[in-house]
C-alpha cells in the first residue's frame, strides 16, 4: 500500500501538469469572479465562502480523470487487480494520493485567495478546517466517478456530470460552515455533518469503486 | 415454480403482452377521469382560486418521480444479485419516464408558484432536492448511453444507481439543513389528521392511481422494446457471421 501511494505521488509530481494545474485553476476561477460580479467589497465578502468552496470543488474535479486512466491504458491497473492488495485498498490509496496532490494544496492555498475575496477575518480558520474535512470526500467520490468512466473513450465530460451532483452534500456543509463563521455563528454542526459525509464516503465508496473497476477489467 | 421464472425474457414477453393492454386501458381511464374531474368538476379554492387545480398534475408526477428512482434501485439490486437481464432493461426503461415525471413536477410547480408565491423558482429544500434528482437521472441516462457493451453498462449503472440513491437522500437532508422551506407539507398522508378536503381528495387519488398505472404501462412498453432491440441485435450479428 505504501509503495503504491509513493508511486502515485511520484508520478503526480514528476509527470508534470496534474500537480500544479489544480491549484492554478483554483486561483484563476477565484480571480475571475470579481470580474464577473464587480469589485464591490461588501458583495465579494458576502459570496466569498461559496465561491471559494465551488472553486475548490471544480479544481478537484479537474484532475479526476487521471486517477485511473493512465494505469488503465498501460495495463498497470490489471496488474494491480491481480496483486495481493485488494482492489478496495487500491481505490482507497488512489483517493488518498489524489487528495495529497490536489485537496491538501487547495486547503493551504485557500486562505490566500480568501484574502482576495475580502473574506471576513474570523472565517479563515474555519475555511481551512472545513476544506480539510470536506476535500477527502471530494477525492473519494471523484475516485468512484473515475472508476465508473475509466473504460470510456470520452469519459471526461460524463465524469463531471456524474460526480458533481454527488458533491452537493459536501458543498452545502463546507460552505455553510464558512458562512456561519463569517457571520460570527457557531460552526460545530455543519463541520460535524461534513465529517460524517467524509467518513461515510471513505467507508463505503472504496467498495463501490472496486466493484466498478472489476466490471471494467472483466 | 417461483416468481423469478417470469423474469425469463420469453416468459416476460408472453405475460406482459396481455397485461400491458389492460394496464394501459386502466391508466387512460384513471388519468383522464382524475384530471377531467379535477379540472372541471371541483370548486375553486377560497384563497388560491383555480390555480389549485394544478395539484392534479403536480402531486402525481412528483410521486412517480421519486418512485421511479426507487423502482430503478430495486431493479438494479435484482440485476446485481440475480443477473436477470430483464431487470437491468427495466431499470434502463424507467429512467426516461422518471426524468419526464421530475420535469413535469418541476414545471407545474413553477407555474403554480408564480401567482401564489410570487416567484417561479425559490431555493427551497424540496425544490432543490427535485432539481438534484433531475441531475441524477441525467447522469444515469448519460452513463447508459455512453457504454457500448450492454452487460458492462448494466453493471456500472446499477452501481451508480445504488451510490446515487445514498447521495440523493443525503442531499435531501443537507438541503433541509441549508435553507428554510417555502413549500407546504404533504397534501396527503396516512398518519395525519388534517388532509386536503374530500372534494379535492377523491379526484387526486384517482389521478395518482392513474399516474402509477401510466408509469407501469410505459415501463412495460419500453422494457418490451428493449428486449426486442436486444433480440434484433443478436439476429443481426448472427446473419453477419453466417
Amino acid at each position: 500500500m505504501k509503495a503504491l501511494l509513493l508511486r502515485d505521488l511520484r508520478l503526480a509530481i514528476r509527470a508534470g501538469g496534474g500537480f500544479g494545474l489544480g491549484l492554478a485553476f483554483f486561483l484563476i476561477v477565484v480571480v475571475l469572479v470579481p470580474f464577473g460580479v464587480g469589485p464591490d467589497a461588501d458583495l465579494l465578502s458576502a459570496i466569498a465562502p461559496g465561491v471559494l468552496w465551488v472553486a475548490a470543488l471544480l479544481a478537484a474535479l479537474l484532475s479526476l480523470d487521471r486517477i485511473f486512466a493512465l494505469d488503465y491504458e498501460d495495463g498497470a491497473l490489471a496488474l494491480l487487480a491481480t496483486s495481493p492488495l485488494p482492489l478496495e485498498g487500491v481505490s482507497l490509496i488512489k483517493a488518498v494520493a489524489h487528495w495529497l496532490t490536489t485537496g491538501l494544496p487547495l486547503c493551504l492555498a485557500a486562505p490566500l485567495l480568501g484574502f482576495l475575496l475580502q473574506l471576513a477575518p474570523q472565517a479563515y480558520g474555519v475555511l481551512v478546517i472545513s476544506l480539510l474535512i470536506g476535500t477527502p470526500a471530494l477525492s473519494m467520490i471523484g475516485t468512484f466517478g473515475a472508476a465508473l468512466t475509466v473504460g470510456l473513450r470520452r469519459g471526461g465530460l460524463l465524469l463531471s456530470l456524474l460526480v458533481l451532483p454527488l458533491y452537493v452534500p459536501t458543498l452545502i456543509m463546507g460552505a455553510d460552515a464558512v458562512r456561519r463563521a463569517a457571520d460570527g455563528q457557531a460552526t460545530t454542526t455543519p463541520l460535524m455533518l461534513g465529517a460524517v459525509i467524509t467518513l461515510g464516503s471513505l467507508a463505503i465508496l472504496p467498495f463501490a469503486t472496486a466493484a466498478a473497476l472489476r466490471v471494467t477489467l472483466r | 415454480m417461483s416468481l423469478w421464472e417470469y423474469a425469463n425474457p420469453k416468459k416476460f414477453m408472453d405475460w406482459t403482452g396481455p397485461v400491458l393492454v389492460w394496464v394501459s386501458v386502466l391508466a387512460v381511464i384513471c388519468t383522464s377521469v382524475g384530471l377531467i374531474w379535477g379540472f372541471f368538476f371541483t370548486p375553486d379554492d377560497f384563497r388560491q382560486g383555480s390555480t389549485v387545480k394544478i395539484i392534479y398534475l403536480h402531486v402525481p408526477s412528483a410521486l412517480m418521480a421519486i418512485n421511479a428512482w426507487l423502482m430503478m434501485l430495486v431493479a438494479s439490486l435484482i440485476w446485481l444479485v440475480r443477473r436477470h437481464h430483464v431487470s437491468a432493461l427495466a431499470a434502463k426503461a424507467a429512467a426516461p419516464v422518471g426524468v419526464t415525471m421530475t420535469l413535469i413536477a418541476l414545471l407545474t410547480g413553477a407555474l403554480w408558484g408564480a401567482p401564489i408565491w410570487g416567484t417561479y423558482w425559490e431555493w427551497d429544500p424540496r425544490l432543490t432536492s427535485f432539481l438534484i434528482l433531475f441531475l441524477f437521472y441525467l447522469g444515469y441516462m448519460a452513463l447508459w448511453a455512453a457504454i457500448e457493451d450492454p452487460d458492462t453498462a448494466a453493471d456500472l449503472t446499477s452501481i451508480l444507481c445504488i451510490v446515487g440513491s445514498i447521495f440523493a437522500i443525503l442531499s435531501r437532508y443537507a438541503a433541509q439543513f441549508w435553507a428554510q422551506g417555502l413549500h407546504q407539507g404533504a397534501s396527503l398522508s396516512l398518519d395525519k389528521e388534517e388532509n386536503v378536503a374530500d372534494v379535492f381528495w377523491i379526484p387526486l387519488v384517482v389521478a395518482m392511481a392513474g399516474f402509477v398505472l401510466l408509469f407501469i404501462a410505459l415501463v412495460l412498453l419500453r422494457t418490451r422494446t428493449e428486449i426486442r432491440l436486444r433480440r434484433m441485435k443478436a439476429l443481426q450479428s448472427r446473419t453477419r457471421r453466417a
